[in-house]
């Protein structure tokens, strides 16, 4: 019986995401002492494929074909079933991103196989197998039992850090033939960021600004003080509604939901569909003039003031942070 | 064109969350209930465009008790051409895809959208296991679907850029924001929702998981205030004692 890992692989490494996955896969190995499995589906040296091995897997079954060269929900559904069968799996782990969201709902219906998406904690085996996960867009927790024989869960990117150990993953070729896989879909790749620009779903900081910023021609300071700590930018809904932002910039309820270590809020006034985007975050900072703004009720840090001061003096502050390590 | 479009009901967002039953169940006393925004805003509204815009048939579906009727009438106010319950009592999303692929199975949908999540129980998954039950593509989180050639092109969101889609009819789609505008239902569409029909079907809804218990979050502490004349000292506290930058 074994764990198995679904991992993703971008630029020849790991996904740092993935990693996570490993890491919280291989924890539950252990307790079930069972062996953790990493699928690796993807382009990569099997050096860096055995670095599996620090994040406490066995072992790394290693698939790269054209069938998977875009997350096609029923070829990589497939795939993964087989290898559920053939590595005697009871567990199986995705990341909750986009290709988690595509394949584990296929695996589970075609395995019978209960799911909870989106886990936050390992799971509970005192009693069962129960997993966590946030429910009412972060306003509660759920504590939910699995009780099929085949259990999966996609992990919470962000949410449980990876531990290291010493051990080595040894790396095998998958062992049956990818070439039946066809994918139904087929899919071709834009790239539509600017060099440098830092892809805001999996940003660990995170600068958002909202209409306290009066106009889409202010935003030069947002970008600046982006810039220097290394962040992506957000923005609310009324911003990119009225489209002074793009699209894909709108953190919330109805946008994009984030996790970053750190979410700096600027003239954002905090309605509850916003929060409900960016309450999974590890620390907010909220900088608006109205000291009655919702938004303080769920901050770690606030100024109350005016943006158009406080922003440049924070810029340059985290620069002298920067330029003195 | 035939068009089905999976609808469920959810809290109004600023609804106080609270459960009962020792922490098992949803208390839904004074909670207003809304079409899931994600089901409404993008899948619903742009069936409708698609129908508008090459004919066809755009019906809703929804799986629960009566109560659901509210929002039934809201999806045929907007514009759906009928409705179906599904009268089962799901306790899991594979409850919900189970019931709804049973009735949809023999029924020659060219195109099934769900939005990409709920806001109750945010698991993203009614889509998925609906396409894998029924045998048929499924690409979730699309946030452009046009039809081409018979086929439909999608847009999804990738590491620094977009995916580009192309998958056959007919298949499962998950929407989301940018696939379509919100619509409000005009007085017209109100008046015609009245009886326009929904057909009400049995069903079952088998569960692979269960809801042991809910719980809240613990109580934020407060904000710690800076004085705008010190923001050198947030960023000590941030990367001193929050250690993130």
């Amino acid at each position: 019986m074994s764990v198995l890992i679904v991992a993703e692989i971008a630029k020849g490494a790991f996904r740092k995401s993935s990693l996570e996955a490993i890491s919280y896969g291989s924890r539950i190995a252990s307790k079930l002492e069972m062996n953790a499995i990493v699928l690796a589906i993807g382009t990569a040296a099997d050096a860096q494929l055995a670095l599996a091995g620090n994040y406490g897997a066995a072992k790394v079954i290693k698939v790269d074909h054209p069938n998977f060269q875009h997350p096609d929900s029923g070829a990589y559904t497939a795939l993964i079933a087989d290898v559920v069968a053939s590595t005697q799996s009871s567990v199986v782990l995705f990341t909750h991103d986009n290709l988690g969201k595509a394949v584990a709902p296929r695996l589970s219906a075609r395995l019978r196989a209960g799911l909870v998406s989106g886990a936050t904690a390992l799971p509970d085996l005192s009693e069962g197998f129960v997993v966590q996960k946030n429910v009412y867009s972060g306003k509660a927790m759920a504590a939910i039992a699995i009780t099929t024989p085949v259990k999966i869960i996609s992990l919470m990117p962000n949410s449980v850090s990876p531990v290291l150990s010493q051990g080595t993953a040894e790396v095998e070729a998958f062992s049956g033939s990818a070439d039946g896989y066809k994918p139904q879909t087929s899919s071709r790749y834009e790239h539509t960021e600017r060099d440098g620009e830092i892809s805001l779903p999996e940003a660990e900081l995170v600068v958002s600004a909202g209409r306290g910023l009066k106009g889409p021609e202010n935003w030069g300071m947002i970008e600046e003080l982006a810039g220097v700590l290394g962040a992506a930018t957000a923005c609310s809904r009324p911003v990119s509604d009225i489209g002074w932002r793009p699209h894909h910039e709108h953190v919330g309820q109805t946008g994009l939901a984030i996790r970053p270590n750190l979410y700096i809020a600027i003239g954002i006034s905090g309605a509850i569909q916003h929060l409900a985007g960016v309450n999974g975050s590890k620390v907010i900072v909220v900088i608006n003039k109205d000291p009655e703004a919702p938004f303080f009720k769920a901050a770690d840090y606030g100024i109350v003031g005016d943006a158009f001061e406080i922003v440049p003096k924070l810029t340059a502050a985290i620069k002298k942070l920067k330029s003195a390590n | 064109m035939k068009i089905l479009v999976c609808i469920s009901q959810a809290p109004d967002t600023t609804s106080k969350i609270s459960f009962i039953d020792n922490d098992t169940r949803f208390n839904d006393d004074k909670v207003q209930f809304i079409v899931n925004p994600y089901d409404e805003w993008y899948a619903l509204v742009r069936a409708l465009e698609i129908k508008e815009s090459l004919g066809g048939h755009v019906s809703a579906i929804s799986v629960g008790g009566p109560a659901l009727e509210t929002v039934i009438r809201k999806v045929l106010a907007i514009g759906a051409d009928d409705a179906i319950r599904i009268d089962a009592e799901p306790s899991d999303s594979f409850g919900v895809a189970s019931a709804i692929a049973e009735y949809a199975k023999d029924k020659g949908y060219d195109l099934i959208l769900t939005g990409k999540e709920t806001i109750d129980y945010n698991g993203s998954e009614v889509g998925g296991m609906l396409a894998e039950l029924l045998g048929l593509p499924f690409v979730s989180l699309a946030s452009k679907l046009d039809l081409s050639e018979g086929k439909v092109v999608l847009e999804t969101a990738a590491e620094g850029g977009l995916e580009i889609v192309t998958a056959p009819l007919p298949c499962v789609i998950s929407a989301a924001k940018g696939m379509a505008e919100a619509r409000i239902p005009n007085m017209r569409g109100i008046m015609a929702a009245r009886t326009k029909p929904i057909e009400v079907a049995a069903g079952n809804a088998p569960a692979l998981v269960q809801i042991k218990k809910f719980s809240l979050p613990a109580p934020k502490s407060s904000v710690k205030l800076i004085d705008p004349e010190n923001v050198e000292q947030l960023v000590e506290l941030l990367h001193n004692e929050a250690k993130v930058i």
